[in-house]
């Protein structure tokens, strides 16, 4: 808007210094810049190369200096390993299971409650939405106890279930599905299905659902990825023979005793990264817009 | 109001097929918002609130429900020196991360705010760490602060160095747990620093440029006051993170419940070690509660200096015109900005 405002009473010799001056000022990054932004990437990307080449070595090579930074050809042996110690297949087949549950319930039910907040007229409406935005800041994590007694009530402990029940819906997914649909889908369009005798469930299907389908998919990138990488629960509710990816890295580490077999405990870390390396490659454009559209809380 | 005007009418002329639709049209509100209701009251109220109720009562993980002790349980928990000892550890673990990832991250973000190329590149580089689980990081850097084997050890030794006891001594332990929380989220909090340092108008720095503000003096004065609620709202959020902080001490010794002396139990370590391994329910609910205050505190904290800072610096830093996310008002309680 203010450079709307603004062009017009510059003259065009004055644009043209200003550009220039510009483009001096902030257009030409130079080398100090990509050698800060590599020495970013290295110290990023480090610890998880370093996992991958000591799994693929022997754990002797921990403490070379400086340290190795070329692969061997040991991965598949530590991985055998892995296998052999830990159920991980059945706790990555676990976890996909686990994840993928929790991240349909959790897209499905917070778009339909924030479209119904973001775009359907009812009374209480608005007190029920700040009832979910307080809910948002409650850390959850601190009902554990009765959490865990009521799965112990149900005898739910050691199933899948336990894990996923209390995933299945976030007062966080609610108001991220109601700020993006508030603003993308214009009402008229909503009166117009109506006019044309859509009953209300069809508006929601094939009107508000193929708009909300972009905030859908981040929401669902960040709540497989939340899912994936919970620790406390799985470990309260999930025992050793039945793990997900990451109880079953935590008993990888424990194992062994007073010496670890460290090069299989990496080799453990960086097989349970590498789904979300996958999901990362494909997708991570999508996380990067996410966050920085402020989809996801801390 | 609408629904006497409708009853009026109603009786003669709506068909069967238009209660219906009108029926549609009052209920599916509530019948979308119901599910996330329903089950959040389940899954997340329930069990905050029951907590109140299970601290109130000697409470044990097998045997039940026992006498009811009105606050004893809170009594025997802040009187308990390995609680204070918890509380320690973590506000340090926590001031070891907030604090130097607050600096980097802006740093990175000040440098990702560049016409620079490859863009979509160097951010993800930067996310990278963030997408590996806390199980695997806190694995990982085990490794990394082994005193004997791992490669900070292989580097004090060439420089003749004593070996650090990362995993014996209280202050190397915070730095070990602190640094694996600062590797997983300093490139995540760049990002949203990024996006609010992207959403100040490129003209303000223009004009700046060309009163003769230099690079520095432009961060100084452009940059960090602009960004400001967001840095503010970096801070409460890795707040209440930190202060539940679990999986890294608790894996940093994983036969222990945060080290054999506690020099690195957290409160939600302490939690958990009442809870689970002592069975004891109501005290366990009673720290739950305990830490519940103390998130909210801390919060409210956050908010009083950042307040108070704000109004303290924002009067002789003059920006001109645009001030995104700051609500734009000509007075603020009779007072003039």
């Amino acid at each position: 808007m203010s450079t709307l405002l603004e062009k017009p009473r510059m003259a065009p010799v004055v644009r043209q210094e200003r550009q220039a001056k510009r483009r001096k000022a902030y257009e030409a990054p130079g080398f100090l810049t990509y050698a800060l932004l590599f020495a970013f990437f290295a110290g990023s990307a480090f610890p998880l190369w370093w996992s991958f080449v000591i799994g693929s070595r022997q754990s002797s090579d921990t403490n070379l200096v400086p340290p190795a930074v070329v692969p061997g050809g040991n991965f598949l042996g530590n991985a055998a390993k892995v296998f052999e110690t830990v159920p991980f297949f059945q706790a990555l087949l676990n976890s996909v299971i686990i994840s993928g549950a929790i991240t349909v319930s959790v897209v499905f039910f917070s778009t339909l409650a924030g479209y119904s907040f973001a775009k359907l007229k009812f009374r209480a409406s608005n007190a029920l939405l700040l009832t979910v935005i307080a809910t948002m800041a409650i850390p959850t994590q601190l009902g554990i106890i009765p959490l865990f007694m009521l799965m112990a009530d149900w005898h739910w402990i050691g199933t899948l279930q336990a894990v996923i029940v209390p995933g299945l819906v976030t007062a966080f997914g609610v108001f991220f599905m109601r700020q993006y649909l508030v603003d993308v889908i214009p009402d008229e369009l909503i009166e117009a299905a109506r006019m044309d005798g859509a009953s209300m469930w069809g508006t929601f299907w094939h009107v508000a659902l193929p708009a909300a389908r972009p905030a859908m998919a981040v929401l669902a990138l960040f709540t497989f990825m939340a899912a994936w990488t919970d620790f406390l629960w799985p470990l309260l509710v999930l025992g050793p023979s039945n793990p997900s990816v990451q109880t079953a890295l935590a008993s990888l580490s424990a194992s062994g005793g007073q010496t670890p077999d460290n090069a299989m405990v990496l080799t453990g870390a960086v097989l349970s990264v590498i789904p979300l390396l996958i999901l990362f490659i494909a997708a991570g454009r999508q996380l990067v817009a996410g966050i920085m559209q402020g989809a996801v809380k801390g | 109001m609408t629904t006497t005007l409708g009853a009026r009418r109603a009786p003669t002329t709506l068909t069967a097929k238009q209660k219906l639709s009108r029926l549609d049209h009052k209920a599916s509100p509530y019948l979308y918002i119901a599910p996330f209701f329903i089950l959040f009251a389940l899954i997340g109220v329930f069990p905050i609130v029951y907590t109140l109720n299970v601290s109130l009562y000697d409470w044990h993980l097998l045997k039940g429900q026992g006498d009811f002790v009105g606050l004893d349980n809170y009594v025997s928990v802040l009187t308990d020196p390995f609680f204070w000892n918890a509380f320690r550890n973590t506000v340090s673990i926590f001031l070891l991360s907030a604090i130097p990832q607050l600096v980097v991250a802006t740093v990175i973000a000040a440098v990702l705010d560049q016409a620079i190329r490859a863009r979509t590149f160097w951010r993800m580089s930067i996310l990278l760490p963030y997408i590996v689980a806390p199980v695997a990081v806190a694995v990982i850097f085990l490794q990394i602060f082994n005193q004997y084997h791992g490669p900070i050890a292989g580097l004090l030794e060439l420089f003749g160095l004593d070996p650090i006891r990362w995993s014996f001594d209280v202050f190397p332990s915070h730095v070990a747990i602190a640094t694996m929380v600062n590797w997983r989220w300093t490139g995540y909090n760049a990002l949203i620093l990024l996006a609010a340092m992207q959403s100040i108008p490129r003209d303000v720095y223009e004009s700046a440029a060309l009163d003769g503000a230099n690079k520095v003096r432009r961060f100084w004065a452009i940059t960090i006051p602009m960004i400001r609620p967001t840095l503010i709202f970096v801070v409460i959020t890795s707040t209440i993170g930190g202060l539940q902080i679990f999986t890294e001490p608790k894996l940093f010794d994983g036969r222990t419940n945060g080290g054999g002396n506690r020099q690195f139990q957290t409160i939600v370590l302490y939690l958990y070690e009442l809870a689970f391994p002592r069975r004891d329910f109501g005290r366990a609910s009673a720290t739950a509660w305990i830490l519940f205050v103390i998130i909210i505190l801390a919060g409210l904290i956050n908010f009083a200096i950042s307040r108070a800072i704000r109004t303290n610096e924002l009067r002789p830093t003059r920006i001109p015109r645009v001030r995104p996310r700051v609500p734009i008002a000509p007075t603020q309680n009779g007072r003039r900005p």
